[in-house]
């Protein structure tokens, strides 16, 4: 390839980038089918697209910090699936609520108390322990959802599940190798897991009694007993007893009052956003 | 009349094989025999050019969260974990040749082994990003097609796919600098300043002028090396000057004007003081590169402590399982 092609305009099948369309659902037929609530569907996208965003971006936070280079790769990957995921559902929020927003208005053009993600992920990064404890929470949530959303009657939603499953099965494979790891290394790496449990057991009851995605096919209970069931097999594989370090239930989660799917948010999310919206704000008329 | 015996003059056995390999313009692989020089001039040069690449996330890196749309935080995020990616190949080839990459690790981190000095400049505004990966990566190409042809195996074909991903790193940076140059005039203006405080130090990139470079003669003879510092940086500003002129920014360089006769861009000479003040650890941000590095590895070391334990209790609990 000859440099000249740098800034030779004509020949744009060659770009993954740079082609200028910023739709990643360009091509898509995106009409919502008829006796969907787009409603409904709007605002399902949105929280689970913003799950995805704030949890990309506590991930970015580990570039150039993680404990061993293939973590580097492996959570770069992971927080680039989930953006990927993010813009996609920003995209069919935009369609769904009439209002043909783009991904960055939602992104970018938001304050905190318009995000509904789960409080949980937007809890400050922590150690090693928390991230992957977390990741393996949310991820095995996330999966349990997007399964049933498969299967979900807004077909563009259904495909975006399904290219989510390929993604998410691997980071609850990453997140469960790294909690086996860490329960079974040393007295320090199982403290800290401990720790971690802990820390994030009283956020579980917000995803377990989600019902974002129950009007669009992903019933309430079953991602909950799934999402359990999927925990407490790593859990024991790490050498903890269940029953200790998870809630068995809805019910019996000690939940920590609020939602953040109802715009309840932690003090964390102000300055999360402050940082990932700055330059955006900055420069409102440019092109970027 | 006696006939003279005839002797073979020069080397013989392993070390003759190897420069006929040299000669042919073969490769040298791992299991092969080599002169102690060859391997740690390879050693040093491959663990600095890992290093580069590790270090040389940081300076880009620190935009990934500040990225003004969800598309240029997914292009910078991708090319950040690309360079991750690179220094774990290149790390990978001189562990061919018998490095370890812990020790190579513990060498940069306490400054024994040394890093390009282009990532001790800091990141300013998210117009780096874009002129980072036109002039950066386009300097990198540059010294690093040539090094695809290099004499040894492992080292090459890593640079093989370094280089198809650099290529995409500079047209990715050259796309981001066209779309921010038809923005607002703040936005050209912060095109402009990025473009003026990174040409030079990308010029040193190449490193010191010919004459002024120990090293060179012997890894050319090696085939390590296939061109001179100033035959790429040349070949960088002939590549450059058009980029430039397309884009619409002025590179800061009053003697930088075409020479028909040469067939050639002339140009002025980098401050090579300056080069040398930020090699030897005296750059606006070595220490702040090196802390980072220092804290991740440090702050990290009871999670690979803790993937060791659980391996070699994993080992001990499949020989058990077997013998019982």
């Amino acid at each position: 390839m000859s440099h000249e092609d740098l800034y030779v305009d004509h020949d744009n099948a060659q770009w993954a980038f740079g082609t200028g369309f910023t739709d990643p659902l360009h091509g898509v037929d995106q009409r919502v089918p008829d006796g969907i609530d787009a409603g409904d569907l709007a605002a399902c996208c949105l929280a689970l697209g913003d799950d995805a965003l704030v949890s990309a971006q506590r991930l970015a936070e580990w570039c150039t910090r993680a404990p061993e280079l293939e973590e580097e790769l492996a959570l770069a990957n992971i927080g680039l699936d989930l953006l990927g995921q993010a813009r996609l559902l920003y995209a069919r929020t935009g369609r769904a609520d009439g209002t043909g927003r783009g991904e960055d208005a939602y992104a970018y053009f938001r304050d905190p108390d318009g995000f509904r993600n789960l409080r949980l992920a937007e809890l400050p990064g922590g150690d090693f322990a928390f991230t992957i404890t977390r990741l393996l929470v949310l991820s095995v949530w996330r999966l349990a959802v997007f399964e049933e959303l498969t299967s979900a009657p807004d077909p563009v939603l259904a495909a975006i599940a399904a290219k989510s499953v390929k993604e998410l099965s691997y980071h609850c494979h990453y997140a469960a190798v790294w909690t086996v790891r860490l329960g079974d290394g040393t007295p320090e790496s199982r403290d800290r897991l401990r720790t971690a449990l802990s820390d994030v057991a009283p956020w579980l009851g917000e995803p377990l009694t989600d019902q974002t995605a129950a009007g669009l096919g992903a019933e309430s209970a079953v991602v909950a007993d799934r999402t359990l069931r999927h925990l407490a097999d790593v859990v024991v594989r790490a050498g903890f007893d269940p029953s200790e370090v998870l809630p068995l239930g809805p019910a019996s989660a000690p939940a920590i009052p609020g939602s953040g799917r109802d715009g309840d948010r932690t003090e964390h999310l102000a300055p999360l956003l402050t940082e990932l919206q700055s330059i955006a704000r900055a420069h409102p008329q440019a092109q970027w | 009349m006696n006939t003279p015996t005839v002797t073979p003059s020069g080397p013989q056995g392993p070390e003759a094989t190897f420069e006929d390999t040299i000669a042919r313009d073969q490769r040298v692989e791992p299991r092969d025999w080599m002169p102690d020089g060859y391997r740690t001039t390879l050693i040093r040069q491959i663990a600095q050019h890992a290093h580069s690449e590790i270090i040389g996330m940081q300076p880009e890196g620190e935009w990934i969260t500040r990225a003004p749309s969800l598309r240029r935080k997914a292009i910078l995020f991708a090319k950040v974990q690309d360079e991750a990616g690179h220094g774990l190949y290149l790390y990978s080839a001189a562990e061919t040749l018998g490095a370890d990459r812990t020790d190579m690790t513990a060498r940069l981190i306490d400054g024994r082994q040394k890093y390009s000095s282009i990532f001790n400049y800091p990141t300013e505004t998210f117009a780096d990003v874009g002129v980072i990966g036109w002039f950066v990566d386009g300097a990198a190409i540059c010294n690093q097609v040539p090094l695809c042809r290099t004499s040894y195996g492992p080292y090459g074909r890593a640079m093989v796919r370094v280089c198809k991903e650099e290529s995409f790193h500079q047209r990715q940076g050259y796309e981001l600098l066209l779309t921010m140059m038809g923005g607002t005039d703040e936005q050209r203006e912060m095109v402009q300043d990025a473009v003026n405080r990174w040409w030079w130090p990308s010029l040193m990139m190449f490193g010191p002028p010919d004459a002024d470079s120990p090293n060179s003669a012997r890894s050319m003879a090696w085939k390590i090396k296939r061109h001179s510092n100033d035959e790429l940086r040349q070949r960088f500003v002939d590549m450059t000057v058009p980029q430039a002129q397309k884009l619409g920014v002025t590179l800061p360089d009053p003697g930088l004007r075409w020479n028909e006769e040469r067939g050639h861009h002339d140009f002025g000479a980098p401050d090579w003081d300056e080069l040398k003040r930020v090699v030897s650890g005296d750059g606006p941000c070595n220490a702040e590169r090196i802390a980072r590095r220092r804290a991740a590895h440090e702050e990290g070391a009871w999670v690979r402590e803790a993937a060791s334990a659980h391996a070699s209790k994993r080992a001990t609990r499949v020989r058990e399982g077997a013998a019982a």
